[in-house]
């Protein structure tokens, strides 16, 4: 299929993870929409043979959430990027997480802003050249699972586009999961933050995975941070309980209907 | 209150509460919003009355995300509302330009208020009326309706659904603060089911549905999430299979047919009213709460021995053009009255095209006119 992705590029190998993780689900795929905001991994939304929404930037989340709450019966996914969910879209991100609105959000973080050339973004480590950060940025990074953990998500991962049978398990997991449910997926981006960092080609950023990862399940996200050259702690760090919005909605509800 | 918790019977409230009741009269049981002057009253209302029969309120955390929210809500199949005010409509912006692109029926209310800026967050405005035309990038086309009572918040609210569903835009409703304020008594209908537009469902079955193959009044018919359809919608140009393709050709194709699908449909679209306007010498073009100023002023300047009539705009956008070109083969002067530095005036001068005077009216905001004003202005006019 024709798709927009560079070569080398870390976001198909997790949209087929998606996929393969709806089939080992077994979840019925017609109740399910996909929402996708703005940038290259937002463009996740018209390759998949769902209902599928491309947004505008940042706001994928709060459309989802229009979604989910109009319907509970679908199965909403937010399928975007890093500088898509966490700067424009951060606001949404965290209350999503704190109203515990059950949908899954699957975060591509390759450390840039990749369609529009490969401006620093909120997650790009410190030191690390960009088309805006010509000299080494500046600025630290989000820590993106302590960020929604602490906001209150349920479910909290973050796995390599080198962990392709861990993150497909780990996307099944999270799409059954009520609440919701953050799987961040480091992935490389060889045409723009690669080029500038001196990274190689995208069999080096796997290579790279494979060497800087460390699996821990059930880590504290707050030992989750990402520098320059390392390392990569990977892993199911949050999966707790918690009444969803709709549970405590339903609540407040029937209570107003018996009135 | 019928069995469904829909209220019936006359009602001293607000406008803002008005327009809550006709937004459930009209079936819509979805909203999110955020907290704002004046327009905080509607989802006050809407948290009361939405629990009780079955609808979703949530209160989002800006007004961004409660617009994107009744997007959402819409292609799950519910009708959706959300309500705010000058500084949350200048942040619904750009995605009411994705609910036009995306073509999903909705409501947005702006209970208008005096700015810029923060401006005078308690007193009345009318000073977003062509951020309603023009506020997101592009090219599109909106329809906007003007209420002039609490009790047009509650019809108009009824019909601003039925657009909505019937043309498949946001449509928005644009009050102001005096009007979404004042209390008076409000007779709630019921309105019977077949007043009530409902989107056009596909025929097609799944694979063969095409999300933006329209229809000979230009509307494409449309599924909803959840259904099997499985179909994608962009932001981006697309085609009529919903995919994007970004060329010239097809921008041409779609965004013509977004604008026109409003354009060639606005003598369904369009309405106002006419006070006394057969006879005018000068009429009075006014919207909102300044159309009731200017009723008094018009029949003060008839007690003079002035022919002068009212025309009240009820659609705003599209703009009733063809009837004030006709009225001003007739009448010497226009008279535009707007709590603004002049917006509507510019479409009644640019439709009177110079065979009648236009004079504006204006008012910075924070106060109405006063009857006086408009009546001499109606004097100036003919002088």
């Amino acid at each position: 299929m024709p798709h927009i992705w560079c070569a080398g590029c870390g976001i198909g190998s997790a949209v087929g993870c998606f996929i393969r993780a709806i089939d080992r689900t077994g979840l019925n795929a017609d109740k399910m929409a996909l929402v996708s905001g703005i940038g290259c991994s937002g463009r996740a939304a018209g390759y998949v043979r769902l209902d599928s929404f491309h947004t505008t930037h940042g706001r994928a989340i709060p459309f989802a959430t229009g979604l989910k709450l109009a319907n509970p019966e679908l199965n909403v996914v937010v399928f975007s990027g890093e500088g898509d969910l966490a700067s424009i879209g951060g606001n949404h991100l965290i209350h999503a997480a704190r109203r515990n609105i059950d949908m899954t959000v699957i975060c591509i973080n390759n450390f840039n802003y990749g369609m529009t050339g490969g401006q620093l973004g909120p997650t790009t480590p410190l030191d690390a050249r960009s088309a805006t950060s010509p000299y080494g940025n500046y600025e630290p990074p989000f820590n993106l699972p302590r960020l929604v953990a602490a906001a209150g998500a349920t479910f909290v991962a973050r796995w390599t586009v080198f962990h392709l049978r861990q993150l497909e398990r780990c996307i099944a997991e999270a799409l059954v999961k009520p609440g919701f449910s953050f799987v961040e997926v480091i992935a490389h981006c060889p045409t723009a933050y690669g080029r500038l960092n001196k990274q190689g080609q995208g069999v080096d950023g796997l290579r790279y995975y494979k060497e800087k990862s460390v699996v821990r399940n059930g880590a504290d996200p707050s030992e989750a941070d990402i520098g320059m050259s390392g390392p990569i702690l990977v892993g199911k760090f949050i999966d707790i309980e918690r009444p969803t919005f709709w549970n405590n909605y339903m609540q407040v509800s029937n209570k107003a209907q018996k009135k | 209150m019928s069995e469904e918790g829909i209220r019936e019977g006359q009602f001293f409230i607000n406008g803002d509460e008005a327009c809550a009741e006709g937004a459930i009269s009209a079936g819509c049981r979805f909203f999110a919003g955020y907290p704002i002057t004046p327009a905080t009253e509607i989802a006050e209302r809407m948290s009361r009355r939405l629990p009780e029969i079955g609808g979703v309120y949530v209160q989002m955390e800006d007004e961004i995300a409660s617009m994107n929210a009744i997007l959402g809500a819409s292609w799950a199949g519910v009708k959706a509302m959300t309500s705010t005010s000058g500084p949350g409509f200048s942040l619904m912006m750009e995605n009411l330009g994705l609910g036009v692109m995306l073509e999903t029926p909705c409501v947005v209310v702006n209970v208008q208020r005096a700015g810029p800026s923060t401006g005078l967050p308690t007193s009345v405005g009318q000073g977003d009326m062509m951020q309603a035309k023009w506020g997101s990038h592009g090219v599109y086309e909106i329809i906007a309706i003007v209420p002039s009572s609490p009790q047009e918040m509650f019809d108009f609210t009824i019909t601003a659904f039925n657009l909505s569903e019937k043309y498949r835009v946001p449509v928005l409703l644009m009050a102001d603060e005096t009007v979404g304020h004042m209390s008076e008594k409000v007779v709630m209908r019921r309105v019977a089911p077949e007043e009530l537009v409902q989107r056009r469902r596909p025929t097609a079955p799944p694979g063969k549905y095409w999300p933006y193959q329209p229809d000979s009044d230009l509307v494409p018919p449309m599924a909803i999430a959840g259904e099997g359809y499985r179909f994608h919608v962009t932001g981006l140009t697309h085609d009529e299979r919903g995919y994007p393709e970004m060329t010239a050709a097809a921008q041409e194709r779609l965004v013509r047919r977004l604008v026109d699908k409003i354009r060639l449909n606005r003598k369904d679209i369009i309405n106002y009213e006419e006070v006394g306007t057969e006879d005018a010498e000068v009429v009075v073009c006014a919207y909102g709460i300044t159309a009731r100023v200017a009723r008094r002023a018009v029949q003060q300047a008839r007690d003079e021995g002035i022919r002068a009539g009212l025309l009240r705009l009820i659609t705003v956008w599209p703009f009733a053009e063809d009837r004030v070109r006709e009225l001003s083969q007739q009448v010497k002067a226009f008279v535009v009255p707007e709590i603004n530095y002049g917006q509507i005036v510019l479409e009644v001068e640019r439709c009177a095209g110079g065979r009648a005077k236009t004079l504006l009216l204006p008012h910075m905001g924070g106060g109405m006119h006063q009857p006086q004003t408009i009546l001499e202005g109606i004097r100036e006019a003919l002088r």
